[in-house]
C-alpha cells in the first residue's frame, strides 16, 4: 500500500504520510502558488506550478518535496504561416499556440517516457524525463480540432492520458470537449473513440451523440485489464470494454450520474468509485449530501457510501484529478473544492477527514 | 546605459537583481539580460514571446506600448522596471 499522498492546490503543494500514528502532514511546498497538477515517475515528484502571474513552471524533486529544481514547462512551437487558425467554436477565436494549463501527468510505464495534457488541447511528450517537450503535431494538426471546445475552462483541455500497460504505443486521451482520441502506433495516427457517448441535453439529430464533442470529464484505464476503461462525463458514467473504441451508457445512476472524478480498481475492472453532484448547472452534492458511489459489478448497482464523510448540508465537489486509489485498490484519497482532504483505507467502505482547511483541492496523487 | 529594476516578488523567483543593460529596444535589452538569467524570460513572456498578460513592463514609467514584440525604444538613460500586474495573483 502507499503510505504517501502529495496534494495539488490552490495554494501549494502538501504531503501527507502513514506513520505508526496514522496520516500525518509532512511538508508544504511552493506556498501561496497553484499546483494544479503532480506525478509520481521513477522516485521523483514532477509538480506543475502554475504562477498567476508568470505563467507555469515544472519543478522536479528527488528527495520526497524538501528540495525541487525548476524545469522548462511545455511551449507550443511558433505557429507556422501557412498553418490556418482554428477558431474556438464557442466564441470564433483563434485558439492560441500557447500554454494555458499543465492538466494531465502521466507515464508509459516501462519506458519511462511522459505525456502531459494542456489547455488549450495540446498533447506533449517528453522522452527526458521532463527535461524536455515536444507537441504532438499529429493530435494537434487534426482538423477535427475545430469541434473541441472549452468544457470547465475557456478552452478545450486534454485532462486524462491512459497509456496501455503492456503496450505504450497504445494511448487513449479524453479531451473536455473532444471527445475522446486513441492511438495504437505510439502517436504516428490517431482515431476518435467517443462513440456512444451523449448529451442527453441535445437532441441526437441535432449533434448529442457527435464523438468529436463530447465532454468526458475524466477518464481512467484498469491496469489488469486495460482493455476496461471508466468515464465520468457530463451527462453521466460510460465504461468501455474493447480499449476506447466505444462506449456503454450506465444509466440511473443515484443519487446522480453527474460528478467530475472516477477511479478504477488496479486489479478488478468491474469496481469503480465516483463522487456525485447535481447537474450540471448546479454542481454541488445532491441535497447536500456529499457521498462517494461504488460498483462492483461493471455498472450494474452502485453502493452509496458515506461512513466518515460529512453531515448534510455539505457542499463539497472532487475535482477530476482530485480521487486516486493507490496500487493494491485498498486506499483512495479525495480532497474538495472546499479545501477538505479523506482517505479510506477499506475500498471506500469508511472514510477518515485528515483535513477541512487546506486550500481548494486540485489534485491528489498517491506515491 | 539604462537600467533595470524589478519587484521583490520577481527577484524572489529569477534570483535577480537591478542594474545595467543595453540596447536599443526594450527587446535587445530584455533579450541581452535573458543570456544572463535564462530563467527569467518565461517569467515574463509567454510561448509566443509576447508579455505575459499579467506582467507589466514600464519605461520610465510608462508601460510598454508593444507587448507583443516589445518594440518600444529604450533611451540610452532609459529606466525598464517589470513588476507582476495588480491581477492573476
Amino acid at each position: 500500500m502507499s503510505d504517501r499522498i502529495d496534494i495539488g492546490t490552490r495554494k501549494g503543494l502538501f504531503s501527507y504520510e502513514r506513520r505508526s500514528s496514522g496520516w500525518e502532514p509532512v511538508g508544504a511546498s511552493f506556498l501561496g502558488i497553484q499546483v494544479p497538477m503532480l506525478f509520481h515517475h521513477q522516485g521523483v515528484i514532477l509538480a506543475s506550478v502554475e504562477h498567476g502571474h508568470f505563467g507555469t513552471k515544472f519543478h522536479r524533486s528527488a528527495d520526497g518535496g524538501s528540495s525541487w529544481e525548476e524545469l522548462d514547462a511545455p511551449a507550443y512551437p511558433e505557429k507556422p504561416d501557412d498553418v490556418p487558425d482554428i477558431l474556438d467554436p464557442w466564441r470564433n477565436t483563434p485558439v492560441p499556440w500557447s500554454l494555458e494549463k499543465v492538466w494531465c501527468l502521466e507515464s508509459a510505464g516501462r519506458t519511462g517516457e511522459l505525456w502531459c495534457g494542456t489547455l488549450p488541447g495540446g498533447l506533449f511528450r517528453s522522452s527526458d524525463q521532463g527535461e524536455s517537450w515536444s507537441l504532438v503535431r499529429s493530435l494537434w494538426d487534426r482538423p477535427e480540432r475545430a469541434k473541441w471546445a472549452g468544457g470547465g475552462y475557456d478552452w478545450p483541455g486534454i485532462h486524462s492520458i491512459c497509456v496501455h500497460p503492456d503496450d505504450p504505443m497504445k494511448v487513449a486521451v479524453a479531451i473536455s470537449c473532444g471527445g475522446v482520441w486513441r492511438t495504437e502506433d505510439g502517436g504516428e495516427s490517431w482515431a476518435q473513440g467517443a462513440h456512444g457517448m451523449r448529451f442527453d441535453f441535445v437532441p441526437e439529430d441535432q449533434g448529442g451523440a457527435d464523438p468529436e464533442a463530447q465532454d468526458p470529464h475524466r477518464m481512467v484505464q484498469c491496469p489488469s485489464a486495460p482493455d476496461r476503461l471508466w468515464v465520468q462525463h457530463h451527462c453521466g458514467i460510460y465504461r468501455s470494454d474493447d480499449g476506447a473504441r466505444s462506449w456503454h451508457e450506465i444509466r440511473d445512476v443515484k443519487p446522480s450520474g453527474f460528478g467530475f472524478a472516477v477511479a478504477v480498481h488496479p486489479e478488478a475492472p468491474d469496481t469503480a468509485w465516483f463522487v456525485p453532484a447535481k447537474k450540471d448547472e448546479f454542481r454541488h452534492p445532491v441535497d447536500a449530501r456529499f457521498v462517494v458511489t461504488r460498483t462492483r459489478d461493471g455498472g450494474r448497482t452502485f453502493e452509496t457510501l458515506e461512513r466518515g464523510l460529512p453531515e448534510t448540508p455539505a457542499y463539497d465537489i472532487v475535482f477530476r484529478h482530485a480521487l486516486d486509489v493507490d496500487r493494491t485498490g485498498h486506499r483512495l484519497a479525495m480532497g474538495s473544492t472546499t479545501g477538505s482532504l479523506w482517505v479510506s483505507e477499506d475500498q471506500g467502505d469508511s472514510w477518515q477527514h485528515l483535513s477541512a482547511h487546506l486550500p481548494p483541492i486540485y489534485c491528489v496523487r498517491f506515491a | 546605459m539604462a537600467s533595470i529594476s524589478m519587484s521583490p516578488h520577481l527577484q524572489t523567483h529569477v534570483g535577480i537583481t537591478p542594474g545595467e543593460v543595453r540596447g536599443d529596444t526594450v527587446r535587445e535589452a530584455l533579450e541581452s539580460l535573458f543570456t544572463e538569467h535564462p530563467r527569467l524570460r518565461s517569467y515574463l513572456l509567454d510561448d509566443r514571446g509576447a508579455v505575459r498578460k499579467h506582467v507589466a513592463v514600464f519605461v520610465n514609467g510608462e508601460s510598454v506600448k508593444d507587448r507583443a514584440t516589445l518594440s518600444d525604444p529604450l533611451p540610452p538613460d532609459g529606466e525598464i522596471f517589470l513588476m507582476q500586474a495588480l491581477s492573476g495573483g
